[in-house]
């Protein structure tokens, strides 16, 4: 593990040009420190869900490097939508990254056991699920990101889907989960408000192509929790990202 | 509760009524039963010849399951190798689609040249069955959620990893959708065949009592030996749909009851 204030990922120059000749990253450059949270905000088709694949060697990049000073490790990813195989009970969905490991038996029932209880889900380990409601699910899902202990978390747009109540609930919980595990989380979204609310950095992107159009650094100390969320210090920095995201689209502040 | 009794008691009383009228029209007309026998007749028939019926029903019933099973081996089988390689689908779909396109009446007889009877009758089977299930599968196959194969490469699963985990539990709604079709089809396979075996005056099938009692004009146990195949091809359905319906129940969207 790498000490904190070094990078764990750097990106440089990363460009992406899809078969289709869309070029969805230009010159795409973005350091990543270790057990730090960052969020990629921009809006729909500006390629923040591109660079998540890219970091996390899911698509090659065109053009460019990513470079991980101290080797990759483990990467846990969560998707938009929860990504769930419906044929099996939470504890198979949570364990399937240890059993295409072919972790030990033992070990990888613990370390389910223990990503289940991070997320609060230990008591329905044995449901499927279709059983369980959207919110559930998306905890489901980064719980399995979680069992193999990665060194970074990426995030793609995990709550997008989800309803403001039961997205505030999970932004609440994974601010806590980051703080007890200690990760570095690179979370993407279009939401201005849950950026701030989570992030330690915001980087804003502009579409067609996508790159980084400036940073936004939030300097709120955590846990950040409901107060936060109403204060003026709060409502200031989304402000201040607001406009910074109004000025990347080319619109007037 | 109500909608469950009249899904049941309507189609029998709409059976009822076609017996009914039947045997009416039978008396009323005075028809000869060589012509038409009315209901009472095709009863007799079908209790006076029931050991010789069974006798046959059995056999066509065990060619239907044999020629399922293969169509069931062979279409599965299929659609994996050509998931695994797209040289192997390209090179092989094409007649796949040739032998299910070409009407197996118009192969029977052939096939009945070149092989013996039970060996061709088998055919005739798997031909006409083991397409939807190949079809199906393969598309159970090709519609794998996107992100869920994302997070397969990403954990580095091998390829059989991704198979066995992945697209084959994905594809299995499809695959006993397939499964379910090629049930009563291969019974029809297997019905053609037995009638072309029958036309050459050899077998001892259901559908080659009804050839052999065409000739003899025994027109009461044609129609018995009807009944008795459309009622195995309801078992057959029946129960493939129930085996189907066990193994989604846990989780498929098909299976589910739902409350509104």
């Amino acid at each position: 593990m790498s000490a904190p204030g070094s990078a764990i990922v750097s990106l440089c120059n990363v460009g992406k040009t899809f078969d289709t000749g869309t070029v969805a990253l230009d010159g795409f450059s973005l350091d990543v420190r270790a057990g730090e949270f960052v969020s990629l905000l921009g809006p729909s088709g500006c390629g923040k869900s591109t660079a998540l694949r890219v970091i996390a060697g899911l698509s090659a990049p065109s053009a460019g490097t990513v470079e991980w000073p101290c080797g990759a490790g483990q990467i846990g990813f969560v998707f938009q939508e929860p990504t769930l195989m419906p044929w099996a009970n939470v504890a198979t969905n949570v364990r399937l990254p240890l059993k295409l490991a072919q972790a030990d038996e033992t070990r990888s029932r613990a370390a389910t056991a223990q990503a289940l209880a991070h997320v609060g889900l230990a008591d329905v380990a044995r449901d499927y699920p279709r059983e369980l409601s959207g919110g559930m699910k998306m905890r489901v899902s980064i719980a399995r990101a979680l069992v193999t202990d990665p060194n970074v978390l990426l995030m793609d747009e995990p709550f997008a889907a989800l309803d403001e109540i039961t997205r505030f609930k999970l932004n609440n919980d994974l601010l806590a989960l980051w703080q007890a595990v200690q990760r570095t989380v690179i979370f993407v979204t279009h939401s201005v408000f849950e950026s701030v609310f989570l992030s330690q950095r915001i980087v804003v992107m502009t579409p067609r192509p996508g790159r980084v159009s400036s940073e936004v650094v939030v300097d709120a100390p955590y846990p950040r929790d409901e107060r936060f969320r109403t204060s003026a210090e709060y409502a200031g920095y989304c402000r201040i990202v607001s406009e910074t995201l109004a000025q990347a689209l080319g619109g007037a502040p | 509760m109500n909608t469950r009794i009249w899904r049941i008691v309507l189609p029998l009383l709409v059976l009822a009524l076609v017996v009914l009228a039947w045997d009416v029209i039978v008396r009323a007309l005075a028809i000869p039963p060589y012509v038409l026998p009315g209901p009472g007749l095709v009863l007799k028939a079908l209790i006076t010849d029931s050991g010789l019926l069974w006798q046959s029903l059995l056999v066509t019933l065990g060619t239907t399951f044999e020629g399922f099973v293969w169509a069931a081996v062979g279409g599965i089988g299929l659609a994996i190798l050509f998931s695994l390689s797209r040289a192997i689908e390209y090179s092989f779909y094409p007649y796949a689609v040739i032998l299910q396109v070409t009407p197996v009446v118009a192969i029977a007889p052939l096939l009945l040249i070149y092989l013996p009877q039970h060996l061709a009758v088998l055919a005739c089977a798997w031909i006409v069955a083991f397409f939807p299930v190949l079809a199906n599968t393969m598309l159970g196959l090709s519609s794998v959620d996107h992100n869920l194969l994302a997070l397969f490469e990403l954990y580095k699963a091998s390829r059989w990893q991704t198979l066995w985990q992945l697209k084959l539990p994905s594809a299995l709604p499809q695959m006993l959708a397939g499964l379910r079709i090629a049930g009563g089809l291969s019974l029809i396979g297997a019905v053609v065949a037995e009638i072309a075996a029958g036309s050459a005056g050899a077998g001892s099938g259901l559908a080659y009592r009804i050839a052999e009692s065409g000739y003899r004009l025994n027109i009461p146990r044609m129609f018995a030996a009807l009944l008795l195949l459309s009622l195995a091809g309801v078992a057959i359905f029946f129960v493939l749909s129930a085996a189907s319906h066990l193994i989604l129940r846990r989780w498929h969207e098909s299976a589910v009851k739902r409350e509104i």
